[in-house]
């Protein structure tokens, strides 16, 4: 129990810090750079992130190993995927406008731009790739969704901060921000040797 | 005449990476080595070609509210093509560049290239505009990739340029020296339009002053 425990643990953490899908991988980067501009916004797009990544992760896995694995369809892999997400997407965008009117209004924006993104088929795909169980596909997902909420949040915390400096006409806009995106990276290498993967 | 001109928008005036800062995200995971990035251009331009020729032969069955999965699904399926022939010919590649490959599927060129030109132009016209904005995209690629090789580890394409008195930045090859370049990049090609912009105002200015004279 106690290493099945520590296992999930060192996934978890190896996806929220060490492997941070935005900053070691460059996943997810034309979100993060364009909404992290306003802190309410990064936070509830770190929460949508989240929530899609891990049900996208979860059906992406179902179809993975009951259709495409036995039926000899892996190749079929990067399609079917694709095709899974961006339709779950625009399903979950339909059932919460209709239900839910109060949530659609404060997340229904982010939905229409997480449909097809890097990071939210990125980490189907490398589910698959690492052969991952059931439990770790998802420990992976929140992981990295939480990665992904943290990276964001910071970033925009700092750009907040960054509109009382004088920042040099050439650098303003994104010219800093992946600046300030690279100094976030460093720090995060601080953690590189603390989990082995 | 014409198709060189659709064909070299791509490269500098609209290039993917520098101007239009679209799809930037994952491909600058692998410009850590120049091969690397060279084979992810290359891999780009071959999808958007691709995708552009089938997107304008099919331009007028497509419904246009079901445009964009019937793109999205034609890129899946070009991507595909591209996977499995890098992994029979070029397994080492294919192993380096692993789901970002894949990924060239959400690349927002590709579909935007769709939808801008290809949905609009017969068939020859879009191959050369998406094989202009492809080679754009590898030119900035591999452009990337040599500096962050010869700055990280004194070396392009695996050949040592730099002698060994340089001590190799190892912060270029990893993805915070990524960043950094990215924004040093951006803010040159700023310099670089600012200044095309004053020289361009101050011809017009002369201009004007040259016919009140006359």
């Amino acid at each position: 129990m106690a290493d099945i425990f520590r296992e999930y643990f060192t996934l978890f953490m190896g996806a929220v810090i060490v492997n941070n899908f935005v900053l070691t991988r460059f996943l997810g980067l034309c979100i993060f750079f364009g909404v992290s501009k306003s802190l309410n916004a990064s936070i509830g797009m770190g929460m949508a992130v989240t929530s899609v990544m891990t049900i996208s992760s979860i059906l992406a896995w179902v179809v993975y190993n009951y259709v495409l694995q036995p039926f000899g369809l892996t190749f079929l892999t990067t399609i079917v995927f694709v095709v899974l997400i961006a339709s779950f997407v625009q399903l979950l965008e339909m059932v919460i406008k209709k239900h839910a009117p109060a949530l659609y209004n404060m997340w229904g924006i982010y939905l229409v731009l997480i449909a097809t993104n890097c990071i939210v088929l990125g980490v189907p795909l490398l589910n698959a790739e690492s052969n991952f169980a059931f439990g770790k596909s998802i420990v992976h997902a929140i992981g990295s969704g939480a990665g992904f909420a943290l990276a964001i949040i910071l970033m925009a915390s700092l750009r907040e901060k960054l509109q009382y400096a004088d920042v040099p006409k050439s650098l303003e806009g994104l010219g800093i921000a992946f600046i300030l995106a690279g100094m976030l990276a460093l720090s995060f290498f601080g953690f590189s040797g603390m989990i082995p993967l | 005449m014409k198709l060189w001109d659709i064909f070299y928008k791509g490269l500098f005036e609209q290039n993917p990476i520098f101007r239009l800062a679209l799809s930037l995200c994952p491909a600058l995971a692998v410009t850590s080595t120049t091969i690397n990035a060279l084979a992810m251009g290359l891999s780009v331009m071959v999808v958007i070609s691709l995708n552009n020729v089938v997107v304008s032969l099919f331009r007028h069955w497509v419904n246009p509210k079901v445009r964009v999965p019937v793109y999205i699904t034609s890129i899946a399926t070009i991507v595909t093509l591209v996977q499995l022939t890098l992994q029979a010919f070029a397994p080492v590649v294919y192993k380096e560049l692993s789901i970002y490959l894949a990924l060239i599927v959400v690349f927002a060129i590709i579909l935007a290239r769709a939808e801008v030109f290809a949905a609009k132009n017969t068939v020859i016209p879009s191959f050369f505009d998406g094989l202009g904005m492809g080679a754009g995209f590898t030119l900035a690629m591999v452009f990337i990739g040599i500096i962050r090789e010869l700055f990280g580890t004194g070396a392009i394409l695996g050949y040592q340029i730099l002698g060994s008195w340089y001590n190799p930045a190892l912060i270029m090859i990893l993805p915070p020296g990524g960043f950094i370049l990215i924004g040093l990049l951006i803010a040159s090609f700023n310099i670089i339009g600012q200044y095309q912009h004053k020289a361009k105002a101050a011809k017009a200015v002369l201009q004007r002053g040259e016919t009140v004279n006359g």
